[in-house]
């Protein structure tokens, strides 16, 4: 068990997570390694968000294990799991701002609820993050006022703010601006490198996860397929991965999703199965 | 034939769903409602609630307080000079408002103004992963979002009702006394006489009830939705629904214990 624990932050074994009995996920095995970004590719519906929401413990797997640290996700306590979180930040899709709180009260909600420390001590934390993601004399505005991007980078220093040992990104530059998606991308690399935190990045977008991946982990159906740096991912000779980076829209993932022969529906008028 | 007998089991399936569904929001309500022994202790979320359910629904519970106490008197006056006892107005005001109509109507305003925003709220907070993001950072939102919102209501409820059933009762003594022209000392000295304590009890004990069941029912509703624009849209309307149904029916309930 310890003979990992040097540079892996999270393994799983045979993760099996299914919904009414399809599988999302079917036996996915992978390590996270410490202080580096994960990068989590897939198409949509392949089983990443499931996933990223596995391995933040958001969700539980069918079978299989997680191993964060050296405790299984799937097998830890209600209060475990808490405790495990404080070590743990997330920044969601759509940011998941509290949006009843201004941006200084979002950033400093983790450190108002897990710590005693004085508020002047916690406003400088505040300012000190809000500083990193470039957003300082933003602390009044609220939610609802802010840009896409800036409301990311919010998020971005809200789940920074614990100091976290990992930090989760589900779809970090997806609906931004080209400049937005690279500032976002660079200050996941910059702070990987600098606080020594280690990032799990979940996207579909193959310019922004190539460029800041560590290591690459590329799912399809449910499965990986590939892994390895982003060059070796790149020189892959399997013609899934090469058409999910080159965006070809059909290879041996079809473009028509259909699964009758088109003769059949041209002749009959096909109909969805009604309740009557 | 078939037809009517997928008519018949369509209201048996609807029945039986109906009923899963409020067995299933008393489990949420009852699991919601022990995390109150739990620590971390919310204090200061239940007043930040009880701020936003209480104090936002307070003007429409005094305008509709007003006027229901206003046109009870009107009614009542006629009424009863017709018999020659409109010495007992101040009692007929005092009583239908305080046994029923106060708890009743209060809570239906209540279920209007902060039931259905209390529902939309959390839909849409699951919507914009609001609920994964305080899990996320260690806060249990069923503690947090549902449990505070439960109690706010149990606690503001009742608080309403009596700020409801006051200036009811005002507004009938001014209705009946000013404009109709009963003698005041006969109204309040009957209305004092008439109504006791047993009856004030009945009023507030209906309305802690309705309190715990207006927040159970929300907060579950907005839980359980579908997490889209539409499925927040459908739950907020079911909410203010059954809520409403659900109010009538513990009144009725209540009210035959209390009799």
């Amino acid at each position: 068990m310890r003979s990992w624990l040097g540079f892996l932050m999270i393994k799983t074994q045979d993760l099996v997570r299914a919904f009414d009995g399809v599988k999302a996920l079917d036996g996915v095995d992978l390590h996270i390694e410490k202080k580096k970004v994960t990068v989590i590719m897939g198409g949509s519906g392949s089983g990443k968000t499931t996933l990223l929401r596995l391995l933040a413990g958001l969700d539980k797997p069918t079978s299989g294990s997680i191993l964060f640290a050296d405790e299984d996700l799937a097998k830890v306590s209600m209060k475990r799991l808490y405790e495990l979180r404080m070590r743990v930040g997330m920044v969601f899709q759509y940011s998941a701002l509290l949006n009843s709180l201004d941006v200084y009260e979002n950033v400093a909600f983790p450190l108002h609820e897990h710590t005693d420390l004085d508020e002047s001590v916690i406003q400088t934390m505040v300012t000190m993050k809000l500083e990193q993601v470039g957003l300082r004399g933003f602390e009044c505005m609220m939610p609802s006022q802010l840009s896409g991007g800036m409301a990311k980078r919010v998020a971005f220093a809200r789940a920074l703010v614990m100091d976290p040992q990992v930090v989760f990104f589900d779809e970090p530059t997806s609906g931004l601006d080209p400049i937005s998606a690279g500032v976002v991308s660079t200050l996941i690399h910059e702070t990987t490198v600098k606080t020594r935190m280690t990032s799990v990045v979940v996207t579909h977008d193959v310019q922004a996860g190539l460029a800041i991946a560590d290591h690459v982990i590329l799912l399809w159906q449910g499965k990986v397929i590939a892994e390895g740096d982003a060059e070796s991912i790149q020189q892959s000779e399997d013609p899934r991965v090469q058409q999910f980076i080159k965006g070809e829209p059909n290879g041996p993932i079809p473009f028509s999703r259909s699964q009758t022969a088109y003769i059949d529906d041209l002749m009959h008028k096909p109909g969805c199965v009604r309740m009557s | 034939m078939e037809g009517i007998m997928n008519m018949v089991g369509q209201v048996g399936r609807n029945t039986l769903q109906a009923i899963a569904k409020l067995g299933d929001a008393t489990i949420f309500g009852a699991t919601t409602l022990r995390l109150l022994l739990a620590r971390p202790w919310q204090g200061k979320h239940f007043v930040m609630q009880m701020y936003a359910v209480g104090v936002g629904s307070l003007i429409i519970i005094v305008i509709t307080g007003a006027f229901t106490g206003m046109v009870l008197a009107l009614q009542g006056y006629h009424m009863l000079v017709k018999v020659g006892t409109e010495a007992l107005l101040g009692p007929w005001v005092a009583l239908s408002m305080i046994r029923e109509l106060g708890p009743v109507l209060a809570a239906l305003m209540f279920v209007g103004r902060a039931g259905s925003s209390i529902t939309a709220e959390i839909g849409i907070m699951r919507v914009t992963e609001q609920m994964d993001a305080l899990e996320m950072m260690a806060v249990n939102p069923q503690s947090r979002v549902m449990l505070t919102r439960i109690i706010a209501c149990a606690i503001s409820l009742p608080l309403l009702v009596a700020i409801f059933d006051v200036v009811g009762l005002f507004a009938g003594y001014v209705i009946g006394v000013d404009m109709l022209g009963v003698n005041s000392g006969v109204y309040i000295g009957e209305t004092i006489d008439k109504v006791s304590l047993n009856d004030i009890q009945a009023g507030f004990t209906k309305s802690i009830y309705f309190g715990l069941l207006v927040g159970i029912i929300c907060t579950y509703m907005g839980q359980r939705a579908t997490a889209t624009t539409e499925g927040v849209a459908k739950a907020t309307t079911q909410a203010v629904m059954l809520c409403s149904v659900m109010v009538l029916i513990l009144d009725y309930i209540i009210t035959s214990f209390y009799l």
